[in-house]
C-alpha cells in the first residue's frame, strides 16, 4: 500500500448497481484466512464466476472484459459496499488493481476502509457516471476533479482523507504525533468518568 | 445552546483535533470478534505496536463458531479453525478479555456486550462489525468501522473523524399487536432507502420508541446501518439504566449527572428530521435482495431492478403471502433475544411446522438467552414444533462457507441482511419479525402473524 498520484489516467469500469454490498464484493466464504493476502481471486466472486468452486469466468462480469481486465478505476451506483464491514473488501479491490471507485455514494464503513487502503472513493452524480462509464477519464487527487475529454467534474473530499491518500501516512503514526495531547485528555476525563476505566474491576 | 444527544456525546470525547481539521474522539470500549479482529491484532503485532488499555478492550467467537451442541474448536468453513486459534492467541498477547468459544457469557458480540455491561450509556464503543450500532440501544454512541481502525482505537485510544450530521427519526403514535421493533426498521428503510441515513447520526425517538422494551430497541438500532448510518442511538431512560446497573462490568447505579443529561435538549437542532407515524406500520417482509426492498406482508411486490426479481424468482405484482418457503431461521443480533425467543415459541406452542420445510432453526443470540430459554422451556416447545435447538453464535445469518441451507432454499429469517448469497449461494432471504418467521413456519410459506394471533385470542 502507498501514496496515490495526485493525477492518473485510466479506463473507468462500469458497475452502476446500486447497493453493491462486501458480501458481493468477497463473499465470506472466500476470506480464508486471518491475513490480508490472497483475496483478489475471490473478489466478486458470485458475479466474476459462473462456476465459483471451479473459477470458471462469466464472460459478461465487467472485470472480465479484456478492456477493463487490467484498469485501476471502477464505476459504482448508489450506496457503494453497504453491509458488512470486512475490510477483506477493500483488500480485494487493492490486490486486484483498484485505485479509485467513483460511485453515486458510498456506505460509511466502506468509504473509512478506502481511505485507510490509499483507494480513493470519488462521490458523483449518476448523469455524471453514465457519461464516464467505459471511457478512459483522468482523475485528479489534488485538484479534486475528474475529467474525460472536455467533459470535467470536481468532487468532494475531505481535507484528512486526502492529506492521507496523497502522503500515504499511516493514521496511527500520524495520530501517535498526538500522544500527549491524548495522555492528558485522558487524565483529565480519567477523573471526570471514572466509571469508564475498567482495570480495577474486571 | 441547546444540543443533541450526538453533540453531547461528541462533545464529551472530542480529545482535539489534527492538522488537516478531523476530529481525535476517544473510544471508551473495543469489542472483536474471530472474524475480523484477528486481522486487528494480527497487524498490530506485525508492526511491534501494543493496545493502550487492555481492560477497556473485548473479544468474543461469534461469527465462524459452530453452533451445534457438543461444539469444540473446529467448525465447518474451511479454515475457521484458524480464525479462532489465532485469534485466541492473540488476544492473550494482547492481554484482552476474551469470551471464548464455550465460555458462559459467550454469544453475539452485540448480544453480550449489553448482557454484560460493556456497553454504558454516553461511552463510545467501536467494533469491527456492522451492526455495533445495536448497541445504541443504551445510549451509547457506538458503531461499526474496519479493522484497520479497530488497531487504531485499540493503539491510540482514538479514532480520526469527521463530524457526522445529525438525524432524528421519530416514531409517533403506537405499534399495533403484532408489529415489532423489526417491522419499524424496515418500513423506515424501505420508504427512505437503504442509504437514507447516510452521513448521518441518527437518534429514534417518539413515543412509539419510548415504548419499546431494551431489546426492542436493540432491534431497532441494529438496523441502523442497514439505513446508511453511521451510528442509531435511543436517549436512554430508566429502562436503560435498569437494564444495565450492576452488569459486571457496569456500575451499580447510574446517579452521576452525566447520565441524567444524556438527551437531546428542547430546541435543539438537527440536519434532518423524519416523522413516522407508528400505527401505520404493519409486519414487514423483504421481497428483494437489498433491507429497502421489504413491505408489508400483505402487500403486493413493486417493480424492483430486473437482476433482484430474477435472483430471487418473484415477480412484480405477485403477492409476497402464501409464497412457499423451505427454510426458517431465527437467530442473529437483530432477533435472538430472550423476548424475541420467547414471543416466537407463544406462536409455535402446540403447533407444528409444515412438512414442507426443509430446516428450521433457533440459534440463541448468547449462551445466556439460551440457558434463560432452557429454565423457561422454550427449547422444548420448539423442538416440539420441529426446529433444531442450536448454541449461540451468528450462525446462519450469513453463510461462513461451512453449514448451508439446500442451494437455492427459499428462507424466512428473523435476519437483517437479504443479500444475494448472504446465507449462501442462491438462497433467497427474507428478512421479517420472529412473529413472522415462526407463523410462516408453521405455514410452510410467508404468512402474516396477526392471523394466528387472532385466532388465539377467538381460541
Ligand atoms: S448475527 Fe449476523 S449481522 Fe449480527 S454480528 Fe453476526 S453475522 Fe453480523
Amino acid at each position: 500500500m502507498s501514496a496515490l498520484p495526485s493525477v492518473w489516467s485510466d479506463i473507468a469500469a462500469p458497475l452502476l448497481v446500486d447497493n453493491v454490498d462486501t458480501d458481493a464484493i468477497i463473499p465470506s466464504r472466500e476470506m480464508r484466512s486471518t491475513g490480508r493476502d490472497g483475496l483478489a481471486d475471490g473478489l466478486f466472486a458470485p458475479w466474476r464466476y459462473s462456476d465459483a468452486d471451479a473459477r470458471i469466468e462469466n464472460p459478461e462480469f465487467v472485470l472480465n472484459q479484456s478492456e477493463f481486465r487490467d484498469t485501476s478505476i471502477l464505476l459504482g451506483g448508489a450506496n457503494f459496499g453497504c453491509g458488512s464491514s470486512r475490510e477483506h473488501a477493500v483488500w480485494a479491490l487493492s490486490e486486484w488493481g483498484i485505485r479509485a471507485i467513483v460511485a453515486e455514494s458510498f456506505a460509511p464503513i466502506f468509504h473509512g476502509n478506502c481511505i485507510r487502503n490509499f483507494i480513493l472513493p470519488i462521490t458523483l452524480e449518476r448523469a455524471a457516471l453514465e457519461q464516464l462509464a467505459g471511457e478512459e477519464i483522468t482523475i485528479d487527487l489534488a485538484g479534486q476533479s475528474v475529467t474525460r475529454e472536455e467533459l470535467s467534474h470536481t468532487f468532494d473530499i475531505d481535507p484528512e482523507a486526502k492529506q492521507m491518500l496523497l502522503e500515504g501516512l499511516d493514521a496511527i503514526d500520524l495520530t501517535l504525533t498526538q500522544a500527549s495531547e491524548i495522555e492528558s485528555w485522558t487524565a483529565a476525563d480519567r477523573a471526570a468518568r471514572p466509571w469508564v476505566y475498567l482495570e480495577h474491576s474486571a | 445552546m441547546p444540543r443533541t444527544l450526538f453533540e453531547k456525546i461528541w462533545d464529551t470525547h472530542l480529545v482535539g483535533k489534527t492538522k488537516a481539521g478531523a476530529s481525535l474522539i476517544a473510544i471508551d470500549r473495543v469489542f472483536l470478534h474471530e472474524r475480523t479482529g484477528a486481522a486487528a491484532l494480527g497487524n498490530m503485532a506485525e508492526k511491534g505496536r501494543t493496545v493502550r488499555d487492555p481492560s477497556r478492550v473485548f473479544a468474543v467467537m461469534d461469527h465462524i463458531v459452530d453452533t451445534r451442541p457438543g461444539r469444540g474448536d473446529g467448525t465447518l468453513m474451511p479454515g475457521g479453525e484458524q480464525f479462532i486459534t489465532e485469534t485466541r492467541a492473540a488476544c492473550q498477547k494482547a492481554g484482552i478479555t476474551l469470551f471464548d468459544v464455550n465460555d458462559r457469557d459467550q454469544g453475539i458480540v452485540h448480544v453480550i456486550s449489553p448482557e454484560l455491561g460493556v456497553v454504558l450509556p454516553g461511552v463510545t464503543l467501536v467494533a469491527p462489525d456492522s451492526h455495533t450500532c445495536t448497541q445504541g440501544a443504551f445510549g451509547a454512541l457506538a458503531w461499526g468501522i474496519g479493522s484497520s481502525e479497530a488497531e487504531h482505537a485499540m493503539v491510540t485510544g482514538v479514532l480520526r473523524l469527521k463530524k457526522p450530521k445529525t438525524m432524528r427519526v421519530r416514531f409517533g403514535g403506537s405499534l399495533s399487536p403484532g408489529v415489532t421493533a423489526k417491522d419499524m426498521a424496515l418500513h423506515m428503510i424501505a420508504a427512505y432507502s437503504a442509504g437514507g441515513g447516510a452521513g448521518h447520526a441518527v437518534e429514534f425517538a417518539g413515543e412509539a420508541v419510548e415504548a419499546l422494551d431494551m431489546e426492542g430497541r436493540m432491534t431497532l438500532c441494529n438496523m441502523a446501518t442497514e439505513f446508511g448510518a453511521m451510528a442509531g442511538f435511543v436517549a436512554p431512560d430508566h429502562k436503560a439504566f435498569h437494564w444495565l446497573a450492576g452488569k459486571r462490568f457496569a456500575p451499580a447505579d447510574f446517579e452521576d449527572p452525566y447520565w441524567a443529561d444524556l438527551r437531546s435538549d428542547d430546541g435543539a437542532h438537527f440536519d434532518k428530521e423524519i416523522v413516522i407515524d407508528a400505527s401505520a406500520i404493519a409486519p414487514m417482509v423483504s421481497w428483494g435482495t437489498s433491507p429497502e426492498q421489504a413491505i408489508a406482508v400483505d402487500g403486493t411486490i413493486p417493480q424492483g431492478p430486473e437482476r433482484v426479481h430474477d435472483y430471487i424468482a418473484l415477480d412484480q405484482g405477485q403477492t409476497l403471502a402464501g409464497t412457499p418457503i423451505d427454510v426458517a431461521f431465527l437467530g442473529s443480533c437483530t432477533n435472538s433475544r430472550i423476548g424475541d425467543l420467547r414471543r416466537a415459541a407463544a406462536i409455535l406452542e402446540g403447533r407444528k411446522i409444515a412438512p414442507s420445510i426443509k430446516k428450521a432453526m433457533v440459534v440463541p443470540g448468547s449462551l445466556r438467552v439460551k440457558r434463560q430459554a432452557e429454565a423457561e422451556g422454550l427449547d422444548k416447545i420448539f423442538e416440539a414444533a420441529g426446529f433444531e435447538w442450536r448454541m449461540s453464535g451468528c450462525s446462519l445469518c450469513f453463510y461462513a462457507g461451512g453449514e448451508g441451507f439446500p442451494e437455492g432454499s427459499r428462507t424466512i429469517s428473523s435476519t437483517n441482511r437479504n443479500f444475494e448469497g448472504r446465507q449462501g449461494p442462491g438462497i433467497r432471504t427474507h428478512i421479517a419479525s420472529p412473529e413472522t418467521v415462526a407463523a410462516s413456519a408453521i405455514a410452510g410459506a410467508i404468512s402474516d402473524p396477526r392471523e394466528l394471533m387472532r385466532e388465539e385470542v377467538s381460541a
